[in-house]
């Protein structure tokens, strides 16, 4: 595979309008053109029935034959409550207002992407789709795509300054036959800092698409909860683009799910940009969950960081495919990349790819992947102390998902991820 | 309290005999010292009355408070009150030794149908056996065992017995990896645990050990048997003549 293109990203130049949402009726030119531009990108693949690579683990036909009932498909109180944050309730994919904040924050403009669309000069009319687009090479993403054509739904977010407080996107209900269609585009100024939590998933069924760009010197910090049932079927897509001095921190729980494939495309364009990614995966039966990865170095000084972990019981899947890609003049390059999968029994599997791709000759990458049981020692010293086998099973699997909730920089949320877990464990005995 | 009879145990594993026939009673207040040389069985006895896979009983049985021991899960000899402080504690990254020990305990307590420790208890009975033992705080809050010193490690140990409060203590090995003055430590631990109603088994190599936790008894181990058993100068002539008169022949 060949070195991605450079583009240029066209940039929202003005300050944040803290009116938020003005305006409804029909899409402007800028929405009709980026969704038409998706819907061509996805003809172009149709009728391609090969499975590439890319696809290497996973049934891309994951989204098909949804159950059309949301039975299985667990709602419940967020994973963040207790944190001091701004909420945001998606009901089957649609925000309900009555039960949400207001949109507005300090040094953050918030606006639902329906009520953006319309407008034509809205600064989200520069980037919508773009970094999208960027994504579909070297590999297509389809899933990506389609959600340009058709998503309407989602918040479109620019943050100014430090927005104080994190803002919550939880989903719940849905029960469409149909995948539902979630769409986010976020924009951290220059030195602005934002902290976004999902939590939920909007239906038995969905694809979510982020856009993320942020500006020199912006942080971006995430930390996501899919908690959805047993049944429950998604793919996300987050694109991000890092400049100079940029840094985007993603972690993601994930359990419970019967196909789940989260994808990221981060791109350090800027010197000295960073971006780690984590996440802790727990299932069992017919648990099937998947990160993609691939995050390119285009840019010297550039740290980047991958650890993901995969608790498997019961049959569960677990898929990751890993890659980084440094460019030519991306010297100095700091690359790590940890996936690790325990399986706690014969019938499960993991499935891992991790791929390095380097065409500069003074960069530091690092990367390893393993696979194993539980550690009998330790489990017989547990049980030794009168902890029964399955509590001390469920205390050896937590402590090793806890490496990577450690990437959490926020203490609180990372006490609540933990928390989160330690009750998934729970529930199985 | 616990009588071990004609126990005879080999390794699942290539089917090699280790225990060849041992009887071995530990009464409740008294202590007693397994001593043997290497290879002698000390380590696979603790392990088989801890409940370790690995092993199969082909004779005999122990029998533990009037229980079938060798029926019971390893966490089910806990609850009953069997401890084994393990030569090599394990490391266990990711787990708070405060979190491992309030577990257990509550997991005790549970199993023996006695209400479970609230927060405040748990942490006034840690601090206070904590501090009985001068063990600092900052060995609670890290993980267990993880980056401990080999002294912190049997200390922990320790610990972890003064808060579960067993009827029975195993000490495997406990002497090993300890400079004089952890051991004095370890020792001194040990004996403020001492009571009427409380057995301890010291299963070591060397006198040294005993001369800190004096001993009721004393039992010479080797290959697979109790080769002699007798009161605290058998160690000091162990000590003195080294086990090669216990050895088989061939030896």
């Amino acid at each position: 595979m060949g070195e991605v293109a450079q583009e240029r990203i066209p940039q929202a130049e003005s300050a944040c309008d803290p009116r938020g949402d003005t305006s409804s009726g029909s899409w402007a030119d800028w929405f009709r053109a980026a969704r038409q531009a998706a819907e061509e990108r996805t003809e172009a693949r149709r009728g391609k029935r090969r499975r590439p690579e890319y696809w290497k683990y996973t049934d891309p036909g994951g989204l098909e034959n949804l159950p059309t009932s949301s039975a299985g498909v667990s709602e419940g109180p967020s994973a963040f409550e207790g944190v001091d944050r701004l909420r945001f309730e998606f009901d089957g994919g649609t925000l309900d207002r009555a039960v949400s904040d207001p949109l507005r924050a300090g040094n953050a403009e918030i606006v639902e992407l329906g009520a953006a669309a319309p407008i034509q000069d809205h600064w989200a009319s520069r980037l919508y789709g773009t970094l999208e687009a960027i994504g579909q090479t070297p590999v297509p993403r389809p899933f990506a795509a389609a959600n340009t054509a058709s998503a309407t739904a989602g918040l479109v977010v620019r943050a100014c300054g430090a927005v104080g407080k994190p803002l919550e996107i939880r989903h719940s209900g849905g029960a469409a036959s149909a995948p539902a269609l979630i769409r986010h585009l976020i924009v951290v100024e220059e030195g602005a800092e934002l902290t976004l939590l999902e939590s939920g998933v909007p239906g038995p069924g969905f694809n979510m698409v982020t856009e993320v760009l942020v500006k020199d010197g912006g942080s971006f910090r995430h930390v996501r909860v899919q908690d959805g049932g047993w049944r429950s079927r998604g793919i996300t897509h987050m694109f991000a683009r890092l400049e100079a001095g940029a840094s985007m921190k993603s972690f993601t729980a994930t359990t419970a799910s019967e196909w789940m494939r989260n994808e990221f495309f981060v791109d350090l364009a800027g010197e000295n940009a960073t971006a780690h990614l984590s996440g802790a995966a727990v299932g069992g039966r017919s648990f099937h969950q998947d990160d993609t990865l691939f995050v390119i170095h285009g840019a010297p000084n550039c740290r980047s960081r991958q650890v993901f972990k995969k608790v498997l019981r019961d049959g569960a899947v677990g898929v990751f495919q890993g890659k980084i890609l440094v460019r030519r003049p991306a010297q100095k390059t700091d690359g790590y990349q940890l996936s690790q999968a325990l399986l706690l029994d014969e019938s499960s599997q993991f499935l891992a790819k991790p791929e390095l791709e380097i065409y500069a000759d003074d960069v530091a990458c690092s990367h390893g992947s393993t696979c194993g049981g539980i550690d009998e020692d330790a489990l017989f010293y547990l049980r030794s102390r009168g902890i029964g086998r399955n509590e001390a099973q469920d205390m050896l699997a937590s402590a090793f998902l806890a490496e990577a909730v450690s990437e959490i920089d926020d203490p609180q949320l990372a006490e609540a991820m933990l928390g989160r877990i330690g009750a998934w464990m729970a529930k199985r005995n | 309290m616990l009588e071990i009879a004609n126990l005879h145990v080999k390794l699942e594993e290539g089917d090699v005999p280790i225990l060849k026939g041992i009887d071995l009673t530990v009464e409740a207040g008294s202590v007693h010292a397994v001593m043997g040389p290497n290879g002698s069985g000390k380590s696979t006895l603790s392990y088989v009355l801890a409940g370790r896979d690995g092993y199969e009983v082909t004779d005999g049985g122990v029998e533990f408070g009037g229980e079938d021991l060798l029926e019971m899960e390893p966490e089910e000899r806990a609850s009953a009150g069997l401890f084994l402080a393990f030569q090599y504690p394990v490391e266990i990254p990711g787990v708070a030794n405060m979190t491992f020990l309030r577990t257990a305990l509550n997991a005790q307590r549970k199993a023996r149908g006695e209400p479970e420790a609230s927060a405040a208890e748990f942490l006034r009975i840690v601090r206070e056996r904590a501090k009985s033992l001068g063990i600092e705080g900052d060995l609670l809050k890290r993980p267990v065992n993880y980056g401990f010193s080999g002294g912190e490690k049997k200390r922990n140990e320790i610990l972890h017995m003064a808060v579960l409060e067993p009827k029975l203590c195993i000490l495997d090995e406990t002497d090993s990896g300890l400079d004089i003055d952890a051991l004095k430590q370890v020792a001194r631990g040990v004996n403020s645990l001492r009571r009427a109603a409380r057995g301890i088994l010291v299963i070591t190599h060397y006198q040294r050990l005993l001369d800190h936790i004096e001993p009721d008894k004393v039992h010479i181990m080797a290959d697979g048997r109790i080769a002699q058993s007798g009161g605290p100068e058998l160690a000091l002539e162990v000590e003195k003549n080294g086990y090669a008169g216990y050895l088989p022949e061939a030896a």
